[in-house]
């Protein structure tokens, strides 16, 4: 397994001192794992565990109550299509069906390819604008079944983007919004 | 009369070229109010809160001068300020604006209200979602430091307070305050139980604790700006100030629109700021305040007497946009994120898709909420996928009245809440939604779950 980045290590103790007890910074410490990593193994937990001056089992016990968290990799780019009443009354449900069609992956797994982990989520505060849809940080708003096809370019056409996610988002862009 | 806008917390984040950044907040006379407060004793800015009859903005409208008033002080405990900034109930999307846009104005909020409760350490539970959201405040709450508003010694008072970003994990519940506390400490975000635990006495890490929703400090700001008895004169007598309505669904023109309390209706706010109904179609109901609000049907007649003994007889679009008139109503004003259903929209589709959300979110503490959430879910599914009987009807009723008020937290009734309005409405739909799958009908285009 490969180790922690060191910017990830430096950081968990600046962010240990901001709570004025340690057990607090288990959720935050968690977040930085999963940023590294792109998910939490044993040993992360382990690590956390002994950050914060808890049990393994109580690190465990956190990681699977939040849906944030994953204990397993995912595709390089995690499509969550909001599926609650706002978003599935402006069309989430047919979205989903041609996502599922397009990507070649049904909800709820990760395409063949690796390139894509499709999945509904709940409401993501943004109803106003259904559908949306939020690819890893970036939030996509209206995409409707109509619009789909032009999405899924979009995001496949990121694979190909050697600064995806690496940029600082501007403002009143999709990043901004994620 | 049309019904206007009157934005005053999204005054300055709508102008063409506003930015996140402190220098823009002071050129639109940031941190003045602040200032002002820090010049006053905290017990008079208490009091100032108190006179302007501010109600909180995180769903249950609950009056912020008073709650601050239950703070525990004589235990000499630390105090604790903890900002809900979880917006998680579906159909709400306020406080994201607040936090994206203008995050300096929460900020000063959070300021003022931590000196008026003596608070030397606040924190911010954002909703996981918002990575970027946490970031802003980072930023700006770096900025309010190095400008002496937040960290040591605020603008030389002697007091210093410091402010700390937390993000929750995709959590629903965590935006119940207790949960969210449970999840601040670094644990399963299991709402408590009231008694003992209410904040104010036993909050974080046991302490006395002020949970506040994001736009309720935003609001705090402008009750110092304006001081209490002018904010008072905005809106109505018990119930001040504007209120942002998230109108999202069926409609022309969804969006954000913020209406000084009670001086609109909801037939003002759905056709004359959002459009109407979409083309060729009808308005069938609405949730008013997020998706736990109990619903309104159109052609309902809603009589009754107001708390100061007015008498009303009302359609649904004659309803005054303040939730007095909204409770009076049946149902709450809530985080005023009102979903609008036109007649293209299968009842029970709707129904089981928010059955699908309370389902996916219980906690599982309380029996009545872990198991009848999951049943109303089933039940009304199968209702959909054609395994439907007329029996189910009754029964999704039965199911919700032995959730609500017998659980832990008031998720119970945010499972119970939606059917329990909703069945005695639309149980002919229902029935009608049964017999159409019986008989092999065709089903409408929309897909809800
Ligand atoms: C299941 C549940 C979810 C809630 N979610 C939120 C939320 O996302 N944001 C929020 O401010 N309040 C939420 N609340 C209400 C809080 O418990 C609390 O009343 C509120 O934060 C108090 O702030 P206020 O007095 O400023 O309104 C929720 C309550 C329940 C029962
Ligand atoms: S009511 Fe539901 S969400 Fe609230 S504590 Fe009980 S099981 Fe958990
Ligand atoms: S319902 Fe989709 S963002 Fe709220």
């Amino acid at each position: 397994m490969t180790p922690l980045q060191p910017s990830t290590l430096a950081q968990a103790d600046v962010i240990i001192r901001q709570y004025p007890q340690k057990r607090s910074a288990t959720m935050p410490l968690l977040h930085l794992v999963q940023e590294d990593r792109g998910h939490i193994t044993p040993e992360d937990m382990a690590w956390v565990a002994e950050k914060v001056g808890v049990t393994p089992m109580q690190v465990l016990e956190v990681v699977t109550f939040y849906p944030m968290f994953r204990q397993h990799a995912i595709g390089r780019r995690h499509v969550k299509v909001c599926r609650t009443l706002s978003c599935a009354l402006r069309g989430s449900y047919e979205l989903m069906e041609s996502l599922e069609k397009a990507l070649q992956c049904p909800r709820g797994s990760t395409s063949p390819d690796g390139n894509f982990t499709l999945e509904f989520v709940e409401c993501i505060a943004d109803c106003g604008c259904g559908p949306v849809v939020q690819v890893d940080h970036t939030l996509h708003e209206n995409v409707t079944p109509a619009s789909a096809e032009n999405f899924v370019q979009k995001i496949r056409a990121s694979l190909q983007d050697p600064n995806y996610g690496k940029t600082a988002p501007q403002p009143n862009t999709p990043e901004w919004k994620g | 009369m049309a019904a206007v806008e009157r934005p005053i917390i999204y005054a300055n984040l709508r102008k063409p070229g506003y930015t996140v950044d402190l220098d823009c907040y002071l050129k639109h006379g940031g941190y003045e109010a602040l200032k002002k407060a820090v010049a006053m004793k905290p017990e008079e800015v208490c009091k100032e809160v108190e006179t302007s009859g501010l109600r909180g903005r995180g769903g249950a409208g609950f009056p912020t001068g008073m709650k601050w008033k239950f703070l525990d002080r004589k235990s000499g405990k630390p105090a604790y300020l903890v900002v809900n900034a979880d917006e998680s109930e579906p159909g709400t999307y306020k406080d994201r604006q607040i936090i994206y846009q203008d995050p300096h104005q929460m900020i000063e909020g959070i300021a003022i209200t931590a000196w008026a409760i003596q608070a030397k350490q606040a924190f911010i539970y954002i909703r996981g979602e918002f990575q970027h959201g946490a970031k802003i405040l980072e930023r700006a709450i770096a900025e309010a430091k190095s400008k002496n508003f937040l960290g040591a010694n605020i603008l030389g008072s002697g007091y210093s307070c410091e402010v700390v970003v937390h993000r929750g994990g995709g959590c629903y519940v965590c935006g119940e305050e207790t949960g969210l506390i449970e999840s601040l400490e670094g644990k399963r975000g299991y709402p408590r139980i009231k008694p003992p635990y209410f904040p104010a006495v036993l909050g974080l890490y046991n302490c006395p604790t002020i949970v506040n929703n994001a736009e309720t400090m935003a609001q705090v700001k402008h009750v110092l700006a304006l001081g209490g008895t002018e904010f008072a004169k905005i809106g109505i007598p018990g119930d001040s100030g504007t209120h942002i309505w998230g109108v999202s669904g069926l409609v022309k023109r969804p969006g954000l629109y913020e209406i000084e309390a009670g001086k609109a209706t909801f037939g003002e706010l759905l056709y004359d700021l959002c459009g109407g109904p979409l083309e060729g179609r009808q308005f069938k109901a609405i949730i008013p305040g997020g998706s736990s609000t109990k619903i309104l049907k159109f052609g309902e007649r809603f009589k009754g007497k107001l708390p100061n003994g007015t008498e009303f007889d009302w359609a649904l679009e004659d309803i005054p946009l303040d939730s007095n008139s909204i409770a009076a109503c049946g149902t709450g004003l809530g985080t005023g994120g009102t979903i609008v259903i036109d007649d293209s929209v299968e009842m029970i589709q709707a129904l089981s898709n928010l059955n699908a959300f309370y389902a996916h979110e219980t906690c599982g503490q309380c029996t009545p909420c872990r198991e009848g959430s999951l049943w109303l879910s089933r039940v009304s599914k199968r209702i959909t996928t054609g395994g439907g009987m007329e029996s189910d009807v009754p029964l999704l009723l039965d199911i919700a009245n032995q959730v609500a008020g017998r659980t832990i937290c008031a998720h119970g009734e945010a499972v119970a809440w939606p059917v329990q309005s909703a069945v005695p409405k639309f149980k002919d739909e229902y029935v009608e939604s049964i017999r159409r799958r019986q008989n092999g009908e065709p089903l409408p285009k929309l897909k809800l779950i």
